[in-house]
């Protein structure tokens, strides 16, 4: 069973009206699902959005697999993605995940025991400019070296 | 004389005030609006076709001709900023939001009057949270000020701006996957014709323009077509934003005008190659353009006519810079798992063929690979050209088709030898994470 909170299904409610389309809110929705689930799409927050948006569960459903932004699976605290295209890793981004890997005792897409972090390493985030480079919630951070990056997630508790 | 930018739209970029509504009317912003708005429509419509801009988004057609596309009615229209900026290579557009967002939505102020239309939507990637905030902000500064909304500097026109978070597919970079995207659906691309300046967004007539482009509209008004032709070559006028990025010295966005050389470019903005490293290679408009050597690089000059005539593409402007201590099989590879990975699955031509070319870069560089899959890559390529929807599976065949004839020597001798010519070991996946899968 999921719920929206009652700030969250005000905020599906204000999306339904923002378009031209309900259909359009569609993927602002899943984002408030999302953030309101831990960080990921369950069933259940599908059905609980068809419910309040009244649209069918399968025309939402088929919107949140087809997206990389929403999460299928529990994430860690921190979701660390790692961008892996080809300008960051020519700058290292391979070096980068491996290292933070090695770090924390994991693997890619697996969250750490500690339920902290899951290293993901994902398409180009346009940041070609400052690679390598990763993103943690909605931040860039840039210009890495894969000790500075482990050093910042030394920091995130 | 050193090598410099030509900041024509960049100008008041190094100023943190032209973010805000204030600093950017101190610097101009906002005057060839109410220039704009004593205007006849047709006539930004003429001057901006009679300027030769082109769209900076990628494909490079004629701005002014794509406007012209749309039907002679009163039948309610959309703008859409193409904001999904997602070749690899190219982030220039992600500058110009969080550096000048004003800018955008006065040229898309100024676009939204010539077409006719009352809603533009600014399709943003999802994963620029900074590039929306800002717009957003400055979407808010833009009403107070009376620059959005009914009856805009009293001109009797109105209009309404929004901005519609994407969520993760390049796909929807395409402008009818946008669309699909923009309308709640997944970002699959529609069969063209109808054109969505025929039927696009809610099957009504829409304008996609890239954000580069439309920035670039206020300047046209500001200038004049026939000042702004003067910039660049005759068929590609104007300058334009470039993001150099891989193996150089200073990467960043420079803006420069067009037919500016590549090799200036990398030698001169970029700062050149890292101590004791050649130059091998350049992808000059973004991942889904044919490679160059690096004597071909030597000699192109950026603009659409050189590129092309050299087999490749100007694109989105994005120059990916490969020095001699990379694999050109590694290079590929990743590129291919890109569109694997990125292919909306719709056609069977790119589903399949994306999937096939991962698979056997990926076989090659694990040492597995054998004489005739170098034969294989090119024959899948060569079979999803021009057979889809949309470019994606062109846009996955093009690297293929230049990677391999003009590195061919690389991927023999990591099938005949099982390791990289260049970095003498063979890999266990595309990367160190996958090998440890």
């Amino acid at each position: 069973m999921f719920q929206l909170s009652s700030e969250g299904k005000q905020q599906v409610l204000n999306e339904l009206k923002r378009y031209e389309s309900k259909q359009s809110a569609v993927l602002p929705a899943l984002y408030i699902g999302q953030r309101e689930n831990k960080g990921f799409i369950t069933p259940a927050v599908i059905q609980e959005l068809s419910r309040v948006m009244e649209i069918p569960e399968s025309q939402i459903n088929e919107v949140f697999t087809f997206y990389t932004m929403y999460n299928k699976k529990n994430v860690g605290k921190y979701h660390v993605q790692v961008c892996r295209t080809l300008s960051c890793m020519l700058n290292g981004a391979e070096e980068l995940v491996g290292h933070l890997c090695e770090q924390l005792n994991t693997r890619v897409d697996q969250m750490t025991t500690d339920g902290r972090f899951t290293i993901s390493e994902v398409e180009c985030l346009g940041s070609c400019g400052t690679a390598p480079m990763m993103q943690i919630g909605d931040k860039y951070f840039e210009n890495l070296t894969p000790e500075s990056a482990m050093n910042l997630l030394r920091t995130m508790k | 004389m050193a090598i410099q930018e030509t900041k024509y739209l960049t100008e008041f970029y190094h100023l943190p005030e032209f973010k805000g509504i204030d600093g950017y009317k101190k610097n101009g912003g906002y005057v060839e609006l109410e220039k704009a708005l004593k205007m006849q429509p047709q006539a930004i419509i003429d001057e901006v076709k009679a300027s030769g801009l082109r769209g900076r988004g990628g494909a490079g057609f004629s701005t002014g001709m794509k406007w012209g596309f749309l039907p002679k009615n009163n039948e309610p229209r959309y703008l859409l900023c193409n904001a999904d900026e997602g070749e690899p290579g190219t982030f220039k557009d992600r500058m110009m939001m969080e550096k000048a967002p004003h800018q955008l939505i006065e040229g898309m102020i100024i676009s939204g009057f010539a077409i006719g239309s009352k809603k533009s939507y600014i399709y943003v990637r999802g994963e620029y949270d900074q590039s929306i905030n800002t717009l957003e902000t400055a979407i808010q500064e833009a009403y107070k000020a009376g620059y959005l909304g009914k009856n805009i500097l009293g001109s009797g026109f109105d209009h309404d701006m929004d901005v519609y978070r994407g969520a993760g597919a390049y796909i929807c970079g395409e402008e009818t996957g946008m669309i699909s995207s923009l309308e709640g659906l997944k970002g699959q691309p529609k069969l063209k014709p109808p054109f969505p300046a025929v039927q696009g967004y809610l099957k009504k007539p829409t304008i996609v323009n890239n954000v580069e482009t439309l920035a670039v509209v206020k300047y046209v008004i500001r200038d004049g077509a026939a000042h702004y032709k003067k910039i660049g070559t005759e068929k590609s006028t104007g300058t334009k934003l470039f993001s150099l990025s891989g193996n150089v010295m200073k990467p960043g966005n420079f803006e420069v005008p067009l037919g500016f050389p590549l090799k200036d470019m990398v030698f001169g903005l970029g700062g050149g190659m890292k101590p004791g490293r050649q130059l091998k290679a350049v992808i000059p408009g973004g991942s889904s353009a044919p490679v160059l050597n690096a004597e071909e690089s030597n000699r192109a000059l950026l603009d659409y006519e050189n590129l092309a005539q050299m087999g490749t593409m100007l694109g989105s402007g994005a120059i990916i810079v490969i020095d001699d201590s990379n694999c050109m099989v590694q290079c590929l590879s990743n590129l291919m798992h890109f569109y694997h990975h990125e292919s909306c699955g719709q056609c069977t031509p790119c589903r399949e063929g994306t999937g096939w070319l991962d698979k056997i870069t990926r076989s090659i560089l694990s040492g597995k690979g054998r004489l005739q899959d170098i034969e294989l890559l090119l024959k899948v390529a060569d079979n999803m050209k021009g057979k889809t929807i949309c470019a994606l599976s062109d846009a996955a065949a093009l690297p293929v088709l230049s990677f391999v004839p003009k590195f061919r020597d690389e991927f023999e001798y990591f099938v005949r030898e099982g390791k990289s010519k260049v970095k003498g070991t063979a890999y266990k996946g595309h990367s160190y994470a996958e090998m440890h899968h």
